[in-house]
């Protein structure tokens, strides 16, 4: 049975829209005018226990909308949605019990005050005991490296420690559903490998499933083995993180050093010219005509080096969400 | 595997005794605030200056020290009473901050009424330095000077003041709470509460004594909440007379009226809810 379930989830704001300039502002207050805005449309996927999902999508695609609906803050215009076989949205104690929501962008704990007292606060509205509570603090500040920390004014913490402490106020009633919003924002490279380390850690302790939307592509590789991708509401993709490149990358990248220095024109004969850098040349070759493409290009170029690989998978993704490009959508 | 359902093994005492700690230390870091707060509410003793020439004058039945009595009586129950979840829920409403308490699996409503209750522990060491400060100058309010009898109201109306004192509290509280919900459909409902001070303010006993008013108007304003807010308490705590029976049975009745009110717009508003910026 999956942890999570949505079917043909949809959700419809209508938000009013203003003219800019002095008649639009009196237009706007003497007669309002609303649109619809379809936020997210027909979205269904599911995950099983344990698993680690990525949540891919550009901004506005509709994936804290759909994080939202999940963890019942919001209701769905249709559509059905479970966590551990209950609707979220009834918040049911023993269903909010055991499951978490991370907000990169918004904070939990109360400003003027140590993480401590906030985490004090989550532990008793969960039910937890002083004594064990304190040993749960102290075990999620020593895996991220916050303990020293704990009592110092919240207002006072640089932004990765803030963010580590708002995932320790998650995470304090060790719930077995994750929904991670942009969990390493604005994070530098140390704090989000930190972060990384204790998702990884945190999942295999407690076989929790996580659902992870990030910009960082790297939040996607370390953590997660399937990715699920929301463009313009939609979904336009649900599988493996490897198969992202097989569906939206028909092509492999060709890296070239030749002899002399390259010509533009003569390299975009071959194939689409990526990058040319002197005697280095990045092409981008469709995958049916590969083999006959490096013949051609080892036949008719002086070649000295030649490596064929994929293109990186973060720059597949932005091509598919700065195209628009929904031609998978289907095939999830 | 996972040890994650943490089992409920503390009970309400357990969760509302930390709660109710955080959020006084919480209030206690805003104490120069709450001091200010507490001298910008001494409106009641300003009101107090004004009425005790009316009971000097003879036209009324009330002397100087029972209006000296009655105003520091107002202005305690005030203390008690401030709410100012309106402005807060806004805020957490316009910033998304609601949304992680309603993943809370326990009732936001229990977690305000707890920061009201810090605050007024923070609130009432200033207030009662105020009362202190106001008797030193005045002592015949205590002691009823030459002729009269000292300020003491008896164990029984001193003990119905106090538990009048919170009742009124918690009808004022989901007064406003009940308002807040309007917040589901229009973020900004702050100014309800302004529109909201100027029946309570007049038809309380804030401003006035009820014994000011004509019978016939008084009767009618025992019948809105506003009475058992600031009057009620007051005057047992004065040692006046009050209608007991009638007073606590419509005191609860409102309560429970914008309890209820509160619980079907909390609901419908849920429904609504956008999680707005979070």
């Amino acid at each position: 049975m999956p942890t999570v379930s949505a079917d043909n989830l949809c959700k419809t704001f209508h938000v009013a829209d203003k003219q800019p300039g002095m008649l639009g502002t009196l237009r706007h207050f003497a007669k309002r005018s609303y649109r619809k805005i379809e936020a997210v449309k027909d979205v269904s996927f599911s995950i099983e226990p344990g698993e680690v999902v990525g949540f891919l999508g550009p901004n506005g695609a509709g994936k804290t909308t759909t994080l939202k609906m999940l963890t019942g803050l919001i209701h769905p215009t249709s559509g059905s949605v479970e966590v551990l076989g209950q609707v979220p949205f009834k918040r049911r104690p023993d269903l909010l019990r055991q499951m978490t929501l991370v907000m990169g962008q918004k904070q939990q704990m109360i400003w003027d005050l140590p993480p401590i007292e906030s985490l004090r606060v989550n532990a008793a509205v969960y039910g937890i005991p002083e004594d064990e509570a304190k040993r749960r603090i102290d075990e999620l500040a020593e895996m991220l490296t916050v303990s020293d920390e704990m009592t110092r004014p919240v207002r006072k913490l640089s932004l990765g420690e803030r963010m580590k402490c708002e995932l320790m106020a998650a995470l304090i009633h060790h719930p077995k559903v994750l929904f991670l919003d942009e969990p390493t924002l604005g994070l530098d490279v140390n704090a989000q490998t930190a972060v990384r380390s204790f998702l990884r850690e945190y999942n295999r302790k407690h076989g929790a499933s996580i659902l992870l939307t990030s910009h960082y592509m790297a939040d996607i590789t370390a953590l997660c083995d399937r990715v699920v991708m929301i463009h313009k509401g939609g979904l336009i993709y649900d599988g493996s993180l490897a198969g992202v490149v097989d569906r939206f990358a028909p092509f492999r990248e060709v890296k070239l050093e030749l002899c002399n220095d390259a010509d533009e024109a003569t390299m975009a004969r071959y194939a689409e010219v990526e990058s040319i850098d002197g005697r280095v040349v990045r092409l981008l070759v469709n995958r049916d005509g590969l083999t006959a493409t490096v013949n051609r290009l080892l036949s008719e170029q002086e070649v000295t080096d030649l490596t064929v690989t994929d293109p990186p998978i973060e720059e597949v993704i932005g091509r598919v969400f700065d195209d628009g490009d929904s031609s998978g959508a289907g095939e999830s | 595997m996972s040890q994650a359902v943490a089992t409920s093994h503390v009970g309400w005492l357990g969760k509302l005794r930390v709660l109710f700690a955080v959020h006084y230390a919480e209030m206690i870091e805003y104490r120069a605030e709450i001091a200010l707060w507490a001298i910008a509410t001494m409106q009641p003793l300003i009101m107090m200056g004004v009425w005790a020439q009316a009971g000097e004058s003879g036209l009324f039945s009330f002397t100087q020290i029972h209006i000296f009595r009655y105003f520091i009586a107002v202005f305690l129950i005030r203390q008690i009473t401030i709410v100012w979840i309106i402005h807060h829920f806004e805020f957490l409403m316009v910033t998304g901050r609601l949304s992680p308490h309603l993943l809370h699996p326990i009732d936001p409503c229990i977690r305000y009424i707890l920061m009201h209750l810090g605050e007024q522990w923070t609130r009432l060491p200033f207030a009662l330095l105020i009362v202190g400060f106001f008797i030193f100058l005045y002592p015949d309010t205590l002691t009823g000077g030459a002729e009269g009898a000292a300020w003491w109201p008896g164990w029984l109306n001193l003990s119905l003041a106090v538990v009048t004192c919170y009742a009124a509290f918690i009808l004022r509280f989901f007064m406003q709470y009940a308002l807040c919900m309007a917040a589901f459909w229009h973020e900004r409902v702050g100014a309800m509460d302004a529109v909201l001070f100027l029946p309570y303010a007049f038809c309380s006993g804030l401003l006035f004594p009820f014994e000011a008013l004509p019978d016939a108007l008084r009767d009618v304003l025992l019948w809105t909440p506003f009475p058992y807010m600031v009057w009620f308490p007051a005057t047992l705590m004065v040692g006046g007379e009050v209608p007991m029976m009638r007073a606590a049975l419509t005191m609860a009745g409102w309560t429970v009226f914008f309890f209820v009110l509160y619980r079907y717009f909390w609901h419908r508003g849920l429904k609504h809810y956008s999680a707005m910026g979070a």
